[in-house]
């Protein structure tokens, strides 16, 4: 988990004094994780086989499932994370930092361990629970680019809860009456764009505080959305309310890799742009003259000014395509996973991409990891909701926010907002 | 947030086109232009949606009276009736059933009066407190089970189930002023991950036995409120209203005080000014995040509490706090932070609430209207210059330049 970048929140002057650091931060991290292992996998150890399924019966390549014993597991995966926890303090003593791929390699481990221990006696649908991941994660991985678009450009975006909802909305709508769902997206990024150009005007134009607009859009859309539901979409379910949905396209070949083949290439269109918006909006900010104006416009608007970038126009747009893109995820809901509209569907997701912005510190890639880890939270409760877990469910769902607390409080690495973001941009 | 002030200064002119100027420019008028456009946006809203009037819209041109005539009934009887619902309601034969509206209007106001103050007096040190949801149910759950659980004469239990209350809040609030004060992380985030784990950790609590689950139930609800521990109605027993309307009083007058007149409140005020300037002049800035989110938690509690202990006494779901931490957030800044503009905001949306209500029993319209219609005012009063160029008011003369400049609040901007 813990991307120790030691020398990252130490003022420049230190850093160049002292040019050797040492981050307890990823030994400690792995330290209290093997212990909760410990006591977990190994003292209260559950008896019984677990089966961990690779591939549904239907598929072209059918491997065995994977047999554990609970118990067994348990304690070959609590030394091996003993191991890897006594080579990150050896590390740390001289001065390196772990490597990324032994963090990796360290959470792989634990939640194979955790997997077995939680479902002994049981099964794990391996297809399926990744599948469900990304179906969870979808909306939130949308609304955290837009987040990040917005949030580089200067403007912090509470809105995404109301975009969020607003693409959603419109998209149900548009896509049943015309029985056309690609129509049905159109709507959508149109929509959230709306509301985009809500939160631009009053922030940009009448330097309304960001936060407070962001706040009360969210409030306008719910409104909006939830009065027009009850008073007009209910009158007349069929005609409005029943989009027709994304049919899955497979890839030939490639969706038949086992595992990943389905989760990458047996998906709705909305799932495959997903990808590419992950992969364009992380080239885009970094590697093109669009991304350097974004940041620069966030970070220096004064800077960028004086160079010629037009501060409030290249915010206001790009807050717009912020939205376009979170009202994009919102037609997830209704034209990718549920079918119709209901009041208030995105029920907070917004407010979750909002935190996976921040716990992504404000990187494209990042962002998206950390939606993906609420949705992995969320649909880890629902795999042991339906096992007959150990754990309360209510504690699992918590998990990811007290996460997020944990690593806005500094202990996953400082984040950092772009220096401008949620001040308005006065030209003097 | 700070255009009050400003208003003050200029009354002072003497001639008559410049006060015509000022009483168009003041934040007053600003409020009640806002009402007024929120209004229409909610006729509007009402009219199009209304089945009658898009029947006789199909033939506009051949009789255009049938539609106005539709226009005017839909959106005049859903104001009458919100009027009814709101303030006084005309129907009932005897004066003291008509007054019931009002007081179910000051019943709806108070949690979101305490609820606004916890936000408001976080605003006024610079913090933006969204974890009004968390406070309350934290709030909401201790309130509560100190309410069922001990046998008490009314005069300790009651107190102790509301300080019980208050004393939770606190801490869910103070909480995040600690974790911002020692780490530096945003509390925006911070009260929004809070909100959830308070959730989860009240929905986890109401369905296990022994803990807030009431005995005899498999639903995830606690047992109902014991009677020595509920707030007595002020009124009688005719009217909703309850003694959680003089607390809330009582609350409004601390927060004054505590603002304006004490010490600590100056410290909050220059802190939310400029934490820079306050650290400079010797203020401890992060001592000051802790007891102001300690305060502003307490102050959500007072809402958690008056709704498990005067609203919802029949015992208490996960789902207690009815949003009401988030309406709060668009009270305060209505009442732009201040005590008694934040007291009479409370009442504005708590007129709202119940001629809402009123409105969807009787004219079938969703009572979610009332949000487009609180958004919009919130929305247009921290906007004048729209407002302005709405109303073709001229903009204020060279005295008033202030108002033109940006309506930041510093609380956002400052670091």
């Amino acid at each position: 988990m813990s991307t120790t970048t030691p020398a990252a929140d130490i003022p420049v002057s230190e850093s160049l004094e002292v040019a050797k650091v040492r981050s307890w931060k990823a030994p400690i991290a792995f330290a209290i994780v093997t212990i909760a292992a410990l006591v977990l996998f190994v003292f209260l150890s559950r008896d019984g086989d677990t089966t961990f399924k690779l591939s549904n019966d239907s598929d072209a390549i059918v491997l065995p499932p994977l047999v554990m014993n609970a118990a067994v597991t348990g304690i070959v995966i609590t030394i091996a994370l003993a191991i890897i926890t006594a080579i990150s303090v050896w590390r740390t003593i001289n001065y390196a930092a772990t490597w990324l791929w032994l963090i990796s390699l360290f959470a792989v481990l634990f939640l194979i361990g955790f997997f077995a221990w939680a479902a002994a006696g049981g099964t794990v649908p391996l297809p399926g629970f990744l599948l469900g991941t990304v179906a969870l994660s979808a909306p939130l991985i949308f609304g955290a680019l837009g987040g990040v678009i917005s949030e580089r450009s200067g403007v912090v975006n509470i809105a995404i809860e109301g975009q969020l909802l607003a693409g959603a909305f419109s998209s149900a709508v548009v896509a049943s009456v015309t029985q056309n769902p690609y129509l049905g997206l159109v709507a959508a990024m149109i929509a959230g764009m709306l509301v985009s150009f809500i939160l631009a005007a009053f922030s940009i134009k009448y330097f309304v505080d960001q936060i407070i607009v962001g706040v009360v859009v969210n409030v306008l859309v719910l409104g909006l959305t939830s009065f027009l539901y009850s008073q007009v979409l209910t009158e007349n379910t069929p005609l409005l309310n029943s989009p027709p949905r994304f049919e899955r396209i497979s890839i030939p070949f490639l969706s038949e890799i086992p595992l990943i083949g389905p989760v990458f290439f047996r998906q709705t269109i909305i799932i495959y742009v997903m990808y590419i918006a992950i992969a364009l909006v992380y080239w885009g900010m970094f590697h093109t003259k669009w991304g350097l104006r974004v940041r620069s416009v966030g970070e220096h608007p004064q800077a960028a000014d004086t160079v010629g970038i037009r501060v409030n126009t290249t915010r206001f747009w790009n807050v717009s395509l912020a939205g376009a893109i979170a009202g994009f995820g919102g037609a997830y809901f209704t034209l990718g996973s549920v079918g119709g509209f209901t009041k208030d569907m995105t029920a907070g997701m917004g407010f979750i991409a909002l935190a996976a912005v921040i716990f992504g510190q404000w990187n494209p890639i990042k962002a998206t990891l950390a939606a993906l880890l609420f949705g992995f939270a969320t649909n880890l409760q629902n795999l042991l909701g339906a096992l007959g877990s150990p754990v309360e469910s209510e504690f699992l769902l918590m998990l990811p926010y007290i996460v997020t607390i944990l690593a806005v409080a500094g202990f996953v690495g400082q984040s950092r907002p772009p220096a401008a973001s949620g001040s308005p941009y006065v030209k003097s | 947030m700070t255009n009050v002030e400003t208003d003050k200064k200029t009354d002072e002119a003497p001639r008559a086109n410049q006060l015509a100027s000022q009483i168009m420019n003041s934040s007053t008028m600003m409020t009640v232009l806002a009402v007024v456009i929120s209004l229409v946006v909610g006729a509007v809203l009402i009219a199009i949606t209304d089945s009658k009037v898009q029947e006789t819209a199909g033939y506009f041109f051949a009789r255009p009276t049938d539609m106005l005539g539709a226009i005017w009934d839909a959106v005049s009887g859903a104001y009458i009736a919100l009027f009814n619902g709101a303030i006084y309601n005309t129907n009932r034969d005897s004066f003291l059933a008509g007054i019931k509206s009002i007081t179910d209007t000051l019943h709806h106001a108070t949690p979101l009066i305490a609820g606004g103050l916890g936000v408001a007096l976080a605003f006024r040190a610079g913090l933006f407190n969204i974890g009004g949801r968390g406070q309350m149910l934290v709030a909401a759950g201790a309130a509560g089970w100190v309410g069922f659980s001990f046998h008490l004469p009314i005069w300790v239990h009651l107190p102790l189930a509301v300080i019980a209350g208050i004393g939770a809040g606190a801490i869910w609030g103070g909480l995040v002023g600690y974790i911002k004060a020692r780490t530096g992380a945003h509390e925006v985030i911070l009260t929004i991950m809070l909100n959830y784990v308070a959730f989860y950790l009240l929905s986890w609590m109401l369905r296990t036995p022994g803990l807030l689950q009431a005995p005899d139930t498999v639903n995830p609800e606690s047992a109902p409120i014991l009677p020595t521990a509920i707030l007595p109605p002020i009124f009688g027993s005719r009217y909703n209203l309850h003694a959680g309307f003089l607390i809330v009083i009582l609350a409004t007058i601390f927060v004054w005080w505590l603002l304006n007149r004490s010490s600590l409140g100056f410290k909050f005020r220059a802190v939310g000014e400029n934490p820079n300037a306050a650290r400079t002049a010797g203020i401890n800035v992060k001592s000051m995040y802790v007891w102001s989110m300690l305060i502003a938690g307490g102050l959500m509690g007072i809402a958690g509490v008056s709704q498990v202990l005067g609203t919802i006494t029949s015992g208490f779901s996960s789902g207690i706090d009815a949003g009401i931490g988030f309406d709060a957030i668009t009270v305060a800044l209505l009442g732009r932070s201040t005590p008694w503009g934040t007291f009479a905001a409370g009442i504005l949306f708590g007129a709202f609430k119940a001629g809402g209500y009123a409105m969807q029993a009787g004219e079938g319209i969703p009572i979610d209207i009332v949000l487009v219609v609180q958004s919009v005012i919130v929305l247009f009063i921290a906007a004048p210059p729209l407002v302005r160029s709405i109303f073709f008011i001229p903009k204020p003369g060279s005295r008033d330049k202030k108002r033109t400049t940006p309506n930041v609040s510093k609380e956002v901007t400052s670091k």
